[in-house]
């Protein structure tokens, strides 16, 4: 493989992804950040203030990191399968595909940008729950990491989303039927000791617990799971979800007749 | 000298085939070479797998079997290599039509790896040379047709390829922007491009091409020099205008006549006589010519025939 020129290829995906993702703005960048100014007017605010406090911090700060996870988690996921689906069904995926960048440089690229993008609109939810709480992170290598390594997860799932997609229903199938609920179910908005035992068992197979509480662990310092199975199960998604998109460019799934 | 004879080749396809998912075999194990710096036309009608041919040079389709080799590079062995040789127009539009047309090209060069200077080097001066420059911070829906394909041609180019592969480039461009395109491949040809095109207009592979390939129904039926491909056309019929109209088409010798409802004269011409013949013996008859031109276009007719033929079961070989 020439790594000078993937470099350059990889350079170039990546500042694509972000020309795009700020050229479309008001669709990439405001709708999050309204929707999770409203999670803090109506759930922390409002409600919170009824609910009192949840693993001894109050309901805003508690659900806080949950919902800047959230953000990250489907704003990286939506960046890559809608651009890499976009550009199948616009066959401009074709303008990569016969360049002599190898395929682990267009999957590389393209969760840069979701991750880029994933980050950029963390960013912006974190400075809005700073108008409704305060927030102090205690373990910033933990806090960066697991968003860095969450928002690949996320990036690489999006990628395999948008691989099989064949029309634009199938990529709002997974984020609407998958992503969503195992996100809400994933304690964001509480800790899983209030569940039942048997649920509690039933949460710990969900991937995104362990996202969002060791997240929270980064930021609040309390969490409902080991911060080192947390990074256990995050690796281990990282490898597998590479080596499966390496596998369907390989055998050009969705891409070449 | 098997491999001086493929060092002068730039493409070289060996029992090509492909059979997609359906069972449709759209490729029944074609055997072509393109020579280094040939202008060399793939022909065929809708459907023949002229498109399969090249999706497999350039790797948009999974081939079923066979070879294939770009300036020596085996596309299952050396794909990267072989890849950089190539530019590619494809024949349907896939240009990102919310992008930038100064981006695209941009992007393409970051593609193959040209660094940032020179890759803005190569769209100005590709974008200037199609004609595209003043529209460069224009979004590619906002071209027009033309523009579209001509903002291809210079995304094929920016990479400065060896081998640059049209598919059908000038299909829905006026005639005027046809030929400066015509003009323009000709010149990248000179300077040394191998260039392989596809076309439903003849007459511009006529007027481009040194070498031509038929395919049909998956199956290479004529591939030879342009020349002796258009030597093989035995009968030609020419439509002449007259100075003066004819009551009844004249008897010839030689030649068949037909008068046309407009006055102008139809005259079928074997191979067994000259245009100087047909002349003479007008001006014997104080017929007086204004003009003269082809019924239809010599590889057309050529087309035509050798597609027909096939069909009725009259497979001529395929001359190399």
């Amino acid at each position: 493989m020439n790594l000078a020129l993937n470099a350059v290829a990889l350079q170039t995906i990546v500042r694509k992804e972000m020309v795009r993702v700020l050229r479309i703005w008001i669709q990439t960048v405001v709708p999050p950040a309204i929707t999770m100014t409203l999670y803090f007017i109506i759930f922390g605010n409002l409600i919170g203030r009824r609910i009192g406090t949840m693993d001894g911090f109050d309901y805003m700060q508690y659900i806080a990191p949950g919902l800047i996870m959230m953000s990250v988690i489907t704003n990286s996921y939506g960046n890559v399968v809608s651009s890499f689906f976009g550009a199948k069904f616009g066959r401009h995926i074709e303008e990569m595909l016969v360049s002599p960048m190898s395929n682990a440089t267009i999957i590389i690229g393209h969760v840069a940008g979701g991750v880029l993008r994933g980050v950029l609109v963390g960013l912006l939810v974190t400075i809005i729950a700073l108008f409704f709480t305060k927030l102090e992170v205690r373990h910033p290598f933990i806090t960066i990491s697991i968003v860095l390594l969450s928002s690949v997860v996320f990036a690489l799932a999006g990628f395999i989303n948008a691989v099989f997609a064949k029309k634009f229903d199938d990529i709002s199938i997974v984020p609407t039927f998958v992503l969503t609920p195992l996100t809400y179910l994933g304690g964001v908005f509480y800790s899983i000791s209030l569940l039942p035992e048997f649920w509690q068992k039933v949460s710990l197979a969900n991937p995104i617990l362990y996202m969002v509480n060791a997240f929270r662990y980064g930021i609040l310092g309390t969490s409902d799971i080991s911060i080192g199975v947390a990074y256990a199960i995050l690796v281990v998604f990282v490898v597998m979800l590479f080596v499966g998109c390496q596998q369907l460019m390989r055998r050009g799934v969705g891409i070449r007749e | 000298m098997v491999t001086i004879a493929r060092l002068m080749q730039a493409l070289s396809i060996t029992n090509l085939t492909k059979t997609y998912a359906n069972g449709n075999q759209a490729l029944k194990g074609i055997d072509f070479s393109v020579a280094l710096g040939d202008f060399y036309a793939l022909l065929g009608p809708n459907g023949a797998g002229k498109t399969t041919a090249i999706g497999i040079i350039s790797s948009l389709v999974n081939k079923s079997a066979g070879e294939v080799e770009i300036f020596g590079h085996n596309i299952d062995t050396e794909l990267e290599a072989a890849k950089t040789c190539i530019g590619l127009v494809p024949q349907e539009i896939n240009l990102n039509l919310w992008e930038g047309v100064h981006n695209i090209v941009l992007n393409q060069a970051g593609y193959y790896g040209l660094g940032r200077r020179l890759a803005r080097e190569r769209s100005e001066k590709y974008l200037r040379e199609l004609r595209l420059w003043d529209r460069r911070d224009d979004s590619a829906r906002s071209l027009s047709g033309g523009m579209k394909r001509r903002l291809m041609i210079a995304r094929a180019l920016v990479h400065e390829p060896r081998l640059l592969i049209l598919d059908e480039p000038t299909a829905g461009v006026d005639i005027e922007i046809r030929r400066s395109m015509w003009d323009f491949l000709r010149d990248i040809n000179d300077a040394g491009t191998t260039i392989i095109l596809t076309t439903h207009y003849l007459e511009e592979a006529e007027s481009l091409c040194r070498h031509v390939a038929i395919i049909d129904e998956g199956r290479i039926i004529e591939d030879a020099r342009m020349s002796t491909v258009l030597r093989k056309l035995q009968r030609e019929v020419f439509v002449l205008s007259l100075a003066e109209p004819l009551g009844e088409a004249p008897d010839l010798d030689g030649f068949e006549t037909l008068l046309r409802e407009d006055g102008e004269l139809e005259v079928d011409k074997g191979p067994a006589v000259n245009l100087n013949d047909l002349f003479a013996q007008l001006a014997a008859r104080n017929i007086k010519v204004l003009s003269l031109r082809n019924k239809a276009n010599r590889l057309e007719e050529l087309f035509m025939r050798l597609v027909e033929n096939k069909q009725n079961g009259f497979e001529e070989p395929a001359a190399r």
